[in-house]
Parts: C-alpha cells; structure tokens; sequence
C-alpha cells in the first residue's frame, strides 16, 4: 500500500489511446485545413492539447474528494456564472451561428458545467449510500440536473444541455434506480417528445431549421440540409479504402462544413474510408470500455461515480456526432471528442480525463 | 477523513458491465451506418460527390460571321459575359436581392418580374438575370463570391451587327431556341441557345451555328473554379459570304432612309444579290442579347411592319413596270401586229365603262416605242383587251410574275398573276373582261414582289433567261430558267425601256446617266381606283422604278419601290436605282483603271492620256 498517489500510476493505456485518437485528429485537421486559409490550425489544435494535459495533470493532484467537499459551492457557481451569462449573452450573442465553432463565453461556461455536474452528481449519488433510488432522489436528481440544463437551453445550446442529461441518467442507472421508475422515466421522455415538437414554433429560428433539416434534407440543398447531405456524400463516396490523405474532394474543397470540427468525422471517413472509421469506433470503444474499467476499480462509490460520468459524457458526445454526419440525428453541434478541432471542448475533456487519473491514482491510497 | 472516502458501498459491477455493453452495442450500430454509407450506397454518394465537384461549362461557339462579297463583315460575333442568378435557396435569395439590385443596377420589380416568370421552372436552373454584363457588373460578381455566391458569370457569345439596321430585312435576327424547336432537335439545342429565327440567320442557320464546346472544371463549395479537368474546345461557325456589295447596299440604304419600300439589285447575269433594302426595319442588335417584351410588341403591331422584308414579301400591284410584260407579250404572241397604234384621247372605254390614260390630256397617236417611253395607258388597255387575260397570264409567270423566284431567305411571298381558271377555282365566277383592262396596266388582281420585278426585266432583256436570285456567294446550286424571247421582242422592248430614261419626254428622262445605258420603266400604282381616290382626296401611290444596264444582257437590274408617296414612281424611286447603278459603274471604271496601273510598267514613262473607261457602252 503506497500511502501517496503518483503520476505513474495514471492510466498508461488510456493516454495511449487517447493519443491515438488525437493523432487521427490531429492528421485530420491538417488534411481538413492545409489548403485553405485555415491553414496551420493543427498547431493551434496541438497547443490546445498541450494546455490539456498540464489541467489534467493538474486536476489529478487536486483530491477528489476535496472537489466533492466542494460541490454545493462549485455548483452554485457554475448556475450563477449561467444566469450572468444568459443576462450579458442575450443581449451580445443573441443570434448565434446555428453551427458552433466554438468559443465564446457561452460555450466555455457550459463546458465548465459539465465538469461540475459529474462532481455535483456523483457527490449525490454516493451519498444514496443505498442500492435503491427513491423517488424523492429522484427528484432532487431531475432539479439538480434540470436546473443547468433549463439555463444552458435557453442560452440557446441545446447540444450542450443535451449532454447534461446522460450524467444524471448513467448514474441513477448505476445508483440503482427501480426498473419501474426508469420506465416511467423513459414514458415521461416519450410524452415530451411530442409536447416538444409541438412547441418547435417557440424555438430560435436556427433551431426550427435544424430539425427541418433533419427530417428533409434533400429538400433545400443549398442551405439547411445542405450540411447533413454534404456529409453524407463525404462519408458515402469514401467507400470501403476511402480517398487518400488529402484527396476526398468533399473535404478539399469544402463541401464538408466546418470539416475540421464538428464534421471531422466526415472527413476522415471520405478520406479513410469505412476502415478508418472502424479504426476510429474501436479506439472510442477502447476509451470507453477502458474507462468503465477504471470506474470498476475505484476506491469507493464516489470515484466509481465521478468516471462514469466523464464516460457518459465522451460516450454521448461520440454517439450524438457520429450519428449526426451519417444523418442519424439531427445537427446539435456537439463535437467530436478529442478529435474536433475546438479549445474548450478540448479541455474540457483533459480535465475529465484529469478526474479519471485523479480517481485512479487514489484507489490504493488510504 | 473525508465522508466519501473508502469503500463504503460495493460499486456495481454488474451495472457497470452492462453501461459497457451498451457502448459495444452502439459502436456496432454505428458501424452499420457507416456500413450502409461507406459500402452498400457508396456508388450512388460517389456520383453525388462527382455532381458537387465537376462543373461542365459549356464554351458557346462563336455563330460564324457574314460578309459582304468582298469580305467586309456585316455581321459577327463576340464573347461577353451574362449573370445568373441561382434560385435554389428562396429565403437565402430574399434576403440578397437589394444587395444585387444594387450592385447591378436591375430594377426591384424587373428582377422580381423575372423570378416570378421563372416560377414553374425547376428550382436549379439558374435565371439569366443580366444578359449582357458591363466590365463593372463582372467586377462586382467577382468581388462578391464569397458573400454572394447566388450570382454567376456565364461566357455567351454575342451576335454584333456592326452596321445596325444594314440589310436587317435580309439578315434577320437570332434568339432563343423556341420550345419546339427544342424538341425538334433531338437534342442538339440546349435551353437559351441562339438560333437563326428570321432572314439569312435563319436560311443558314447550320452553317453559321458552330458545335459548343465543354470545359469541365473542379469547383469548391463556393462555386470558385480550382483546375480544369478537360477542354473540348468550340468549333466556330463557318462564315457566310454574301452576293451583297456594301457599297452598293449602303447608298441604296441612304437613298431609302426616310422612306417606306424596298429596293433590290441584282446581278442580271447571275442572280447574285447586290443590295437588299426594306423599309422601315429594325435593328438586328436589339435581338442579339434579349429584347424587350415592349420592344418585340412594338416591331410586332406597327402599322408600318418593320419586319417585313418588303423586297420579297411585299406583295404589291405593279402598275406600268407591267407594261414591259404587256410590250413582250403583245410582239411574242404576234396577236397584235408590231406597227399597231392607237388614239390616245387620254381615256377609252372598255364593256360599258371608261378607264382614264394617267395623263388627262392624252398622248395623241401611240405606237408601241411611245407607249413604253411616255407609259401610254389606254396603249396598253386597248392590247390587254386584244390578248385576253390567259395570254397576258402565260407571258407573266413565264417571265416570273407571281410565283416566288427561290431566293435563299425564308418566307417568301409569291404574289399573284390572276388567271381565268384562278378566279373560277377561289371566287366561283366568271372573269370580268374589264379586269382584264386594269390588269394590262398593271392594276387589279395582280400583285408582285419587287424581286419578282427586277428578275422579269432582266430576263426580257436577256433574251428569256431568269436567274435564280441569290445571296449567298458561291451558291453552287442555283439555276437559270429559260423562257426563250425573240431577238426581234427583246429589241424592241429595250429600246423602248432605252428611251424612257434615254429620250426627252420619257418617264424617266432625269435620270439618264453619261456613258451609261441605263434602261427602265416607272410605275405608279393607285391604292385605289381614280374615282376613289379622287373622292376621297387620297394622292397616295406607290412609285416603282425598275432599271437595269447596259440595254442587252444587262449586268445589273435594280427594282424600287417607295411606298405611300405623293409622287410618280420615276420621281419616287428612280433616283434610288440610278443611284446605285452609277455606283457600280464608278466602282467598275475605278477597279479598271486601279488593274491597268498595276500592270503599267514600273518606270515612269510619259504621261498617259486619261481614257474614260466606259464598262457599260459596248460597240
């Protein structure tokens, strides 16, 4: 029994994973840009990942639970710092590009919310200290939960806030919840869904045109399907072998949109082809079984809690775009974990993967 | 020790293990889509993918130019540039149309009336919204690829009538391919190519249509071209030489300016077009890029029918120009014998009614010679009563009145030699004798065209030989006709048409030329009859004047005709071909004198006296 953490205890297969996967971002991002005026973007991508691993490494000295201690505080924070955002943001960054390139006030925010909601949840859950969820937990999980959601919804971000609610539901699950509260859950989900649709002439124009782009793209080329269709005919004509590095014609000359972040994944398929695309899928199963791993072997309940929470967070976030550049679902601008390019979203992740080493490093300190 | 430490609850590995296979799950879900993308429809993304990339543009051949019979160009082409304006984002589209009418310089409501004329259209065929773009609109679409991507530049190549209305009347006009004709081509035409639709653009319209080429280009996201894949270059259009002598034709365009008619020249020998004036026209170039709705109304319902080529669809009444018909007919049928003459009181009378001499006081005695030089009516009234109207019929379609003389320009016109059989067959009855008068005179059922005219009075004097007339130069199919005419006719009736333009008192005294034996015959057709146009105050005529030279085999023969003029047709009209003959002499003698001082010898020698070098008089 060591009775200190130490950074050789860090997940060593992990990382080597997820330098895998960055490596293809990295590649891709340069093949995405280099013939543009863009050119060059992987070194900022790199720079960006650098600024990561030293917040990883940092959040990893940083003892969980301390950061558990703090949960009400971080959480009242991150809802005040939303509620600030929403006053300034409305009024500055009332109309938002419908995809996100990343950056600004609004964006790093939400992202810093989800780092806080894995610790405030976890702090919750491992407080159950049951293997049975009661309604009333339930309930306090939905306001947890419903309260940052609600804020970042209405900022508007609706992928953001979209990411949100998987923490919450991986945890319960894991919590324990009563197969019969899920199924009410899941009821509950599916009766929104119409109420939901109903209300989509309340939504922001960019958002109306989001979901008509979703359920007919063919019908208006030129603009709101035109980005689902443009990446289906990049991921389409890369075929089995793919294009080449460099060569997808979607890609090269820009039919991808924003091919470098959000689509990333569309031009790496054009050009790599479906095997590439496996390639990447495995890599982000590996991450995640690896991660489920180290949830597995955590020392109590509260880190089990804390990495499965970055795991529903990367889990949804690959799930939700890669779904979204086959035309699965709708365009929401979630990006590719650490592969699109963007430097909050980028960071966000190190320092979920900080928290992860963090929970690791400690599962034999006492 | 913090209340979270330590292994205080079992973690859930079971729970834990199925979060995992959920993720395998998902993964192999993905992987089918990818599958289904990648490798069951990849063809079909493949060829979308080629679609977004490759740009085919077509490369408009140039329509091949027309010259005049010594190479000077009448008509041409150039490149220029149109912009299209994409439609298949409406709301896009809203929201830059005051951006483009702007930059432009197009009129909110013309663009609007254009995109609405286009409705029904499918929504990616671009509108042509200005078709023929200045340096400055080419420059804005440049500068606004980025932010305007709706708008595009397409190469057209442009017909330029470099002299205007020139020759309108016979070179006709291009425009867009008619819907029908579309059809009708199997293919050959694409939506907006330009087709010959009238005159000389339309009657060699495969000649002068070249075979459009293609270029296929790799374009961007943003339309902006970035390599060229592969060039199938046009063929220009082959050029169309014309019969037609600028000269000429720009003398006999001045001469008709102000006026309503048509002249025609012909070379007498061969059929060969020299000049070719209808008026009032039109200018060719307002069709060469998109004419005005108003524009094209405006030509379509004037009165006055610009876009009539007068020179062969004008169908007209003759009047005394038909008297050389009547003179060839009277000594071919030898039914009246050469020395008849008649008492010209300056009217007679015919079945119970009296027709009036144009001049009131009357010619006195008249033989055949006086009759063609003072253009004696009640001469030629009393032999169209002796040869009857079959016999007058027989002479005028032999010698090429009323029927078409197969000139190369569509549409046309016959006119109409009336015959006994012809009024039985369209109007049930029987031929009035007394039409028969009028006739004879030129007057009544018969009408001509000009062209028609000017062939007959080269075919009388040729001796009965009718050229097929002819634009185009080189023309290896046109042919001659032969009505053969004794020499005894053919002299006799020159002389007379001699003696109008060559004796005092001839109808056509003042236009006699020096050195040059210009022949020919006015007329002055009524619009109405006298007694109408007396009641009714109406001085209006048509004044004709054919005139040719020299008087035997004559090398150019002219046919006038002014329309709704105060004066006679030798006033009217006979300037205008006396004009234009002195101009092909002067140009004859010009080229003459410029052959023999090339081939005088090159050192100076003594002076050489200036023969006047008179093509036309021959011993």
């Amino acid at each position: 029994m060591k009775d200190r953490p130490h950074t050789q205890d860090f997940d060593w297969v992990l990382l080597a994973i997820v330098a895998a996967i960055t490596g293809l971002g990295l590649m891709e991002i340069y093949s995405s840009t280099h013939a543009s005026a863009m050119a060059g973007l992987q070194w900022k991508q790199l720079m960006w990942l650098g600024l990561g691993v030293v917040g990883m490494f940092i959040i990893s000295r940083i003892d969980y639970h301390t950061l558990m201690d703090q949960a009400p505080a971080l959480y009242a924070f991150g809802v005040a710092t939303l509620l600030i955002v929403l006053a300034i943001g409305k009024s500055q960054f009332g109309a938002r590009r419908w995809v996100s390139l990343g950056g600004g006030p609004n964006f790093q925010v939400s992202e810093f919310m989800k780092l806080i909601i894995i610790i405030v949840l976890a702090r919750f859950f491992a407080e159950v200290r049951t293997d049975h969820l009661s309604i009333r937990d339930l309930v306090k999980v939905a306001l947890l939960t419903g309260i940052p959601v609600g804020l970042i919804l209405i900022q508007p971000d609706l992928g953001t806030a979209m990411v949100l609610v998987p923490v919450a539901a991986v945890g319960a699950f894991l919590a324990g919840i009563e197969w019969k509260h899920a199924a009410v859950g899941l009821v509950l989900i599916a009766l929104l869904i119409p109420v939901g649709w109903n209300m989509r002439h309340h939504l922001k124009p960019y958002q109306q045109q989001r979901i008509e782009t979703f359920l007919h793209p063919e019908e208006n080329p030129r603009s709101a399907g035109y980005q689902v269709l443009q990446s289906e005919i990049a991921v389409g004509s890369g075929g089995f072998w793919g294009k080449g590095f460099g060569k997808g014609s979607q890609n090269q000359l820009g039919f991808v949109p924003v091919r470098y972040s959000d689509f990333i994944l569309a031009a790496l398929a054009e050009e790599q082809g479906f095997i590439g695309v496996c390639l990447v899928l495995l890599l982000y199963l590996g991450l995640i079984l690896r991660l489920v791993d180290n949830a597995q072997k955590a020392k109590d309940r509260a880190g089990m809690f804390i990495v499965m929470g970055v795991t529903a967070i990367l889990g949804f976030h690959v799930l939700v775009n890669a779904s979204m550049v086959i035309g699965y679902m709708p365009v929401t601008g979630i990006p590719l974990p650490l592969m699109s390019y963007g430097g909050s979203a980028t960071a966000f992740v190190f320092l979920a993967l900080g928290l992860v080493m963090n929970v690791r490093m400690r599962r034999f300190v006492n | 020790m913090s209340p979270w430490s330590g292994n205080d609850q079992k973690v859930p590995q079971g729970r834990l293990a199925l979060v995992s296979y959920v993720f395998v799950v998902i993964v192999v879900l993905l992987m089918v889509g990818f599958w289904k993308l990648q490798v069951v429809q990849s063809g079909h993304f493949v060829d979308l993918a080629e679609r977004n990339q490759i740009r085919s543009i077509p490369i408009i051949a140039p329509r091949g130019p027309m010259l005049d019979r010594e190479g000077r160009v009448l008509v041409d082409s150039y490149p220029s540039f149109s912009i299209l304006l994409m439609r298949d984002d409406p709301k896009a589209l809203e929201k830059v149309l005051p951006q483009i009418e702007d930059g432009l310089g197009i009129e909110a409501s013309d663009l609007q009336q254009q995109l609405d004329a286009a409705k029904t259209e499918p929504k990616f065929l671009p509108v042509i919204i200005k078709p023929a773009a200045t340096q400055a609109d080419i420059a804005f679409v440049e500068s606004h690829r980025a932010d305007l991507p709706v708008l595009e530049l397409m190469m057209v190549q442009r017909r330029r009538y470099p002299h205007d209305s020139m020759l309108a009347s016979a070179i006709g006009y291009v425009g867009e391919v008619s819907p029908q004709q579309l059809e009708d081509s199997d293919g050959h035409y694409r939506p907006g190519d330009l087709v010959g639709k009238a005159g000389l653009e339309r009657e060699y319209n495969e000649q002068l249509e070249g075979k459009d080429g293609e270029r296929r280009v790799v374009v961007n996201s943003i339309g902006k071209v970035m390599r060229t894949l592969d060039n199938v270059e046009a063929i220009p259009g082959k050029p169309v030489q014309l019969t037609i002598d600028y000269d000429l034709q720009a003398i006999a365009e001045t001469d008709m300016a102000d006026k309503q008619g048509a002249v025609v020249a012909l070379d007498a020998r061969t059929g060969e077009v020299l000049a070719m004036v209808s008026r009032p026209t039109f200018d060719p170039n307002d069709f060469a890029v998109r004419i005005q709705q108003q524009e094209w109304a405006k030509l379509n319902t004037d009165k006055q029918t610009p876009l009539l080529n007068r020179a062969i669809q004008a169908q007209l009444a003759p009047g005394s120009v038909f008297k050389i018909v009547m003179a060839t007919a009277m000594l071919e049928s030898k039914a009246v014998p050469e020395s008849y003459s008649v008492y010209c009181p300056g009217y007679a009378s015919f079945y119970g009614r009296t027709f009036h001499c144009w001049k009131p006081q009357g010619h006195g005695e008249v033989s055949l010679h006086k009759a063609i030089v003072d253009s004696c009516d009640v001469f030629f009234y009393n032999i169209g009563q002796r040869l009857g109207i079959d016999k007058i019929s027989y002479y005028a379609m032999g010698l090429g009145l009323g029927r078409r003389t197969g000139i190369d320009l569509p549409s046309e016109e016959p006119g109409l030699m009336p015959t006994e059989e012809w009024v039985e067959r369209v109007y049930h009855h029987k031929w009035y004798a007394g039409e028969t008068i009028s006739v004879a005179v030129g007057q009544g059922a018969i009408t001509v065209t000009p062209i028609q005219l000017a062939r007959m009075a080269a075919a009388v004097a040729s001796g009965g030989t009718l050229v097929q007339p002819h634009l185009l130069k080189n023309m290896t199919t046109a042919k001659t006709a032969q009505f053969p005419l004794s020499d005894n006719t053919v002299e006799q009736v020159t002389q007379g048409l001699f003696g109008v333009v060559n004796e005092g008192g001839g109808t056509g005294y003042h236009l006699r030329l020096a050195n040059i034996d210009l022949c020919g015959k006015s007329g002055t057709a009524q619009l109405m009859s006298y007694d109408a146009a007396n009641r009714l105050g109406n001085k209006k005529m048509d004044g004709w004047f054919v005139g040719f030279a020299p008087r035997r085999n004559p090398e150019i023969v002219i046919a006038a005709i002014v329309q709704d003029t105060m004066e006679h047709g030798g006033e009217a009209a006979g300037p205008v071909v006396r004009d234009i003959v002195k101009a092909f002499y002067d140009k004859k003698t010009a080229h003459t004198q410029q052959q023999a001082s090339l081939t005088a010898p090159a050192q100076p020698g003594p002076p050489q006296p200036l023969v006047a070098t008179v093509g036309a008089r021959r011993p």
